[in-house]
Formats: structure tokens, C-alpha cells, sequence
């Protein structure tokens, strides 16, 4: 199968001898989910950010659906990225001036240039499919986190994207919430959608994840099958971090 | 501190304030039977026998001090309105182009802010007057087809003429408060939070759309604060106008004082001009905040 994102040798700096990413090359194919984990300032929501233009690198090359992008970082290419990859953030960032469902008709409306009708329909369809349509008319603020994630990842998925990025997505939420937006996660998977997810969440990763990569001070570690990384990780630095987060 | 001695304090501090006002009031009261002037208002109907270059409404020297005061009162809010405006058109471009991705304009903007603000506006206004208007060489500036005729009588647009008092007064009020204008706005920007741009960014908005769709809508309520104290700040200034011959309500004041002698009466008058002016622009601000604030619930 042809991988749909190639990363190689990416590398950034802030200063001298910090790097931000040392070296990234992976790839990922179609219908697979890669999560990411690693301590914290490991460098692993720079990498999931550079996938969508959210940060710049210094050296090396992204392939990302037959795009590719050098270190120049050309916005043109950049901005058919993002129309092809959503992204779901930590703190939700709903826009909290429109409604839920203009939230998730916006992106459609604005980029794609389709019908209000049609984008309401498929908006709704997707708020149906999370269970959250009677949310539709509600401003963000009026919702729990859980729901705001949700209608965050509708929102994503409004644009159609070939590949779903995670960073951290249940990292602010109440406890009791985690579930209901892994619970969408889970079935996205199941439906084939190509993903990466930046998560401190071990059942979900060994759940649900074809590949875990594991980066430390912007290296990867290791990439290896959860199987292996929960049970029996390569790296000293791994069973490390595992038995620090279990 | 007990509940009791705050009240005492408090009472104290009343009594206090009472007192000096008091002893003000006796002071007037003492000063104005001294020099026999007393404290009336009758002279307001004898006429002005002043002339007045720039009045809107018809005026004669023969006319009453208070119409001079009222053409005064109307030439003050002429201009405070037609700066309000301009310097929020002004202030707003250079707020958005000082918050852009062009580091030219990022650079010059801030270079224009830094010297607007920290220096006096009667200088600007001296500056514009004496050495934009009135040292125009061969007495044209610029004209373009009758519709733009720039000179040193003042500035012509569409056959609507500004007189040279009145346009220094309109640039140099409108420029420099365009610079806190320009503040106020970049702090709005910069108040709302960094993950809306990067949600829109990473949805493929465009930055143009993402800035006056996501970013502007939620700026809004921060800018209202700001702006009120600056058009606040603008109707205030506005009082310069004496410094390059315009007629606003002060000027027209300060001539009234030296014929009259009613200094008292006129300050007063001029007092109570601008509370109800200023008190005005704050309930118009309100009513734009409320409008805003129920607009997102």
C-alpha cells in the first residue's frame, strides 16, 4: 500500500543544539493510526503541528497525500494540506461567536464554496453521528468539554480530510468525559480514516493504534506495534517513560 | 478594622471633603463681592459684536453671546465627529497593519505609533497649521480636477471646503489619536486566544477570512473600553483648537472672558458643554457594547 504521509529527516531547532525535531523520518499508510506519545517537550506535538503547517522546520521533506514540502515551507502547498487533513486540538478551539453548526458549515462554506444547504445537511448528519444534533443551535460555551470535542471533531470532519490529527485531545477534559470522545475516536478508526494522535492514553493506544512512535528531545525512540511498545518496548528510554505514566 | 471605625473613617473623610468644598465656594462668594461682579447669567442675551470666521449655522456680531456659544458648542462637535471618524479609519489600518505579517508594516507602524504618542499634540497641531498649511508654497499644494484642491486656505473636496484651522485641527487630532486608536485595536487582536488562529489555519481558512470572520468578531468587545476613553480623550483635546485660530467652544469662551469678564459663568457653561458632549459619546459606546455582547450572548 502506498503510504499517504512521508516524513524525512525532519529537523528543527530554537537554538544551538535544542532541537525541536532531531531527525524525523516515518511514514504512515492509508487507513492506519499512529499514535504518539513521549514526555513532555519530547517534541511531539511539533511534529503532529508541522504535518499541517501549525509549525515550520528547518531541514528535510513532507510528503503528505502527494504534496510535498521542503523546508521553505510554501504557504500554497501548505494551505491544499489543510484542506486534506483535519486537526483536532487540546483546548477544542471552537469559535465561540458562532453556533455549533456554524462552526462546522464555516470551513465548507468558505473553502470548498458549498451550498449552505448542503454543508447544514451533511453538519447536521455528522452531529447525528456523535449523538449531539440537539446541540446544533447552542454556542460552544454552552456545551461540556466532551460535547466541545466532539463538535470539534465534526468540525474536521466536515471538510472530508484524508488524514485526522490528534494532539492531545483528552488531555483537558474532566475524567468522566475522556470516554465519549475516545468512544468517537475508536469508531472513526474502525471506519478506515488515516490517523495520528498525540495521547497519554495507553488502553486507547493499545486498543485502537496500528504503530506507536515514541520521541524524546525531538528523536524518535523507537516505532514499534503496541503490542511490542506495552509489553516489551526496545528501549530502555521507553519502559522508562511507560512505567513513569502506568 | 472594625465595622464601627470604618464608618467613623469614612465620616471623617465626608466631613473633610464638605469642608474644602465649602471653603472654595466661600472663596468665590468673597472674591466675586470684592470686585463687585456677582454671579449672573443676563449678559448671555446682549449681543457678541464679535465676528466669527468659521460658523455653520448664520451668525452676526449683532447676534446674542449665546448663539456665538452655541455656533462655538456646534463648530466643537463638528470637528470632534469628523476627527472621531477619521481617526478610527486611520487608527483601525494601522492596529490590523501593525498586527500583519508585513514586518515593512509591522516596522513603520510601530515607528508611527512610538512618534505620535510620545510626542505633545500641541506641538502636532502647531506642526500641521504653521508648517503643513500655512508655509504651502505658491499657495497650491495639490490639486487634482477640481476635486481635490489642497492650498493653504484649507483643503477642497467635491466642492466641500474646509478652512485651513479647521483641517490642521482635523489631521492633527485625528493622527494623533489614530495612534492610541491603532493600540487599542492591536491590543484587542492580540487578546484573543492564539488557538482561533490556529483552528481556522488548520481548516484551511484563509488568512484574510479567518482574520474578519474568527479574529475581528471576538476582538470587538475588547476594543469598546478603549475606544470610548479615546473618543473621550479626542472631545477634550479638541479644546486646542485655540492654538491655530479655529472657533471651537473654547476659543469662543476665552473671547467672551476677556469682554465680558465672566469668567466664572463661561467656565461653567464650558464645563457643562463637555460633560453632556462626553456623556453622550459614552451612552452612544454603551449602546454599541450592549449591541455586541447580546450579538454572542
Amino acid at each position: 500500500m502506498k503510504p499517504i504521509l512521508i516524513a524525512k529527516n525532519l529537523t528543527k531547532s530554537y537554538a544551538k543544539g535544542i532541537f525541536a525535531l532531531n531527525n524525523v523520518s516515518f511514514e504512515l499508510d492509508q487507513g492506519k493510526v499512529l499514535v504518539v506519545m513521549g514526555p513532555s517537550g519530547s517534541g511531539k506535538s511539533t511534529l503532529i503541528r508541522t504535518i499541517n503547517g501549525l509549525e515550520t522546520f528547518d531541514k528535510g521533506e513532507l510528503n503528505i497525500l502527494g504534496i510535498k514540502i521542503g523546508s521553505d515551507n510554501d504557504e500554497r502547498k501548505i494551505q491544499k494540506i489543510r484542506r486534506r487533513v483535519g486537526m483536532v486540538f487540546q483546548q477544542f478551539n471552537l469559535f465561540p461567536h458562532l453556533t455549533i453548526l456554524e462552526n462546522i458549515t464555516l470551513a465548507p462554506i468558505q473553502v470548498q464554496k458549498r451550498q449552505q444547504k448542503e454543508a447544514e445537511e451533511y453538519g447536521m448528519y455528522l452531529l447525528s453521528q456523535m449523538g449531539i444534533e440537539s446541540h446544533s443551535k447552542k454556542y460552544p460555551s454552552q456545551l461540556s468539554g466532551g460535547e466541545q470535542q466532539r463538535v470539534a471533531i465534526a468540525r474536521s470532519l466536515a471538510l472530508k480530510p484524508e488524514l485526522l490529527l490528534f494532539d492531545e485531545p483528552t488531555s483537558a477534559l474532566d475524567p468522566e468525559r475522556i470516554n465519549e470522545v475516545l468512544d468517537e475516536m475508536r469508531r472513526l478508526a474502525d471506519q478506515g480514516m488515516t490517523m495520528i494522535v498525540v495521547t497519554h492514553e495507553i488502553k486507547f493506544a493499545k486498543e485502537v493504534s496500528d504503530q506507536v512512535l515514541f520521541i524524546d528531545s525531538g528523536k524518535i525512540i523507537e516505532i514499534s506495534s503496541p503490542d511490542v511498545f506495552f509489553s516489551n518496548a526496545s528501549h530502555e528510554r521507553s519502559r522508562k517513560f511507560l512505567n513513569q505514566i502506568n | 478594622m472594625s465595622k464601627n471605625k470604618k464608618i467613623f473613617f469614612q465620616i471623617v473623610l465626608m466631613f473633610a471633603l464638605l469642608g474644602f468644598t465649602g471653603i472654595l465656594i466661600n472663596n468665590l462668594i468673597i472674591n466675586l463681592t470684592r470686585t463687585d461682579i456677582g454671579f449672573k447669567f443676563n449678559w448671555l442675551i446682549k449681543p457678541a459684536s464679535f465676528s466669527l470666521a468659521e460658523h455653520s449655522l448664520p451668525y452676526s456680531p449683532s447676534d446674542s453671546y449665546a448663539w456665538a456659544l452655541f455656533i462655538g458648542w456646534i463648530n466643537s462637535l463638528k470637528v470632534i465627529i469628523s476627527s472621531l471618524i477619521l481617526a478610527t479609519c486611520i487608527g483601525t489600518l494601522i492596529g490590523f497593519l501593525r498586527v500583519g505579517k508585513n514586518s515593512f508594516f509591522r516596522i513603520t507602524t510601530a515607528g508611527f505609533i512610538t512618534i505620535v504618542r510620545q510626542t505633545p499634540l500641541l506641538i502636532q497641531l502647531m506642526c500641521w497649521y504653521f508648517v503643513g498649511f500655512l508655509s504651502i508654497r505658491n499657495n497650491t499644494f495639490l490639486n487634482i480636477r477640481n476635486i481635490l484642491n489642497i492650498s493653504n486656505k484649507g483643503i477642497e473636496f467635491f466642492g466641500l471646503y474646509l478652512s485651513s484651522e479647521f483641517s490642521a485641527l482635523l489631521l492633527g487630532l485625528s493622527i494623533f489619536s489614530s495612534a492610541f486608536i491603532a493600540e487599542v485595536i492591536r491590543g484587542g487582536i492580540q487578546s484573543v486566544p492564539l488557538g482561533q488562529w490556529e483552528a481556522y489555519r488548520s481548516l484551511g481558512i484563509s488568512e484574510k477570512q479567518g482574520f474578519f470572520k474568527i479574529i475581528i468578531p471576538q476582538a470587538l468587545p475588547a476594543f469598546i473600553p478603549g475606544l470610548t476613553s479615546q473618543y473621550l480623550n479626542l472631545a477634550k483635546n479638541s479644546t486646542l483648537a485655540i492654538a491655530v485660530g479655529y472657533s471651537d467652544i473654547y476659543a469662543i469662551n476665552d473671547t467672551i472672558i476677556n469682554q465680558t469678564g465672566r469668567a466664572i459663568e463661561c467656565f461653567i457653561i464650558l464645563l457643562f458643554s463637555f460633560l453632556i458632549l462626553n456623556l453622550l459619546i459614552t451612552k452612544v459606546m454603551g449602546i454599541i457594547d450592549k449591541s455586541i455582547m447580546r450579538s454572542r450572548i
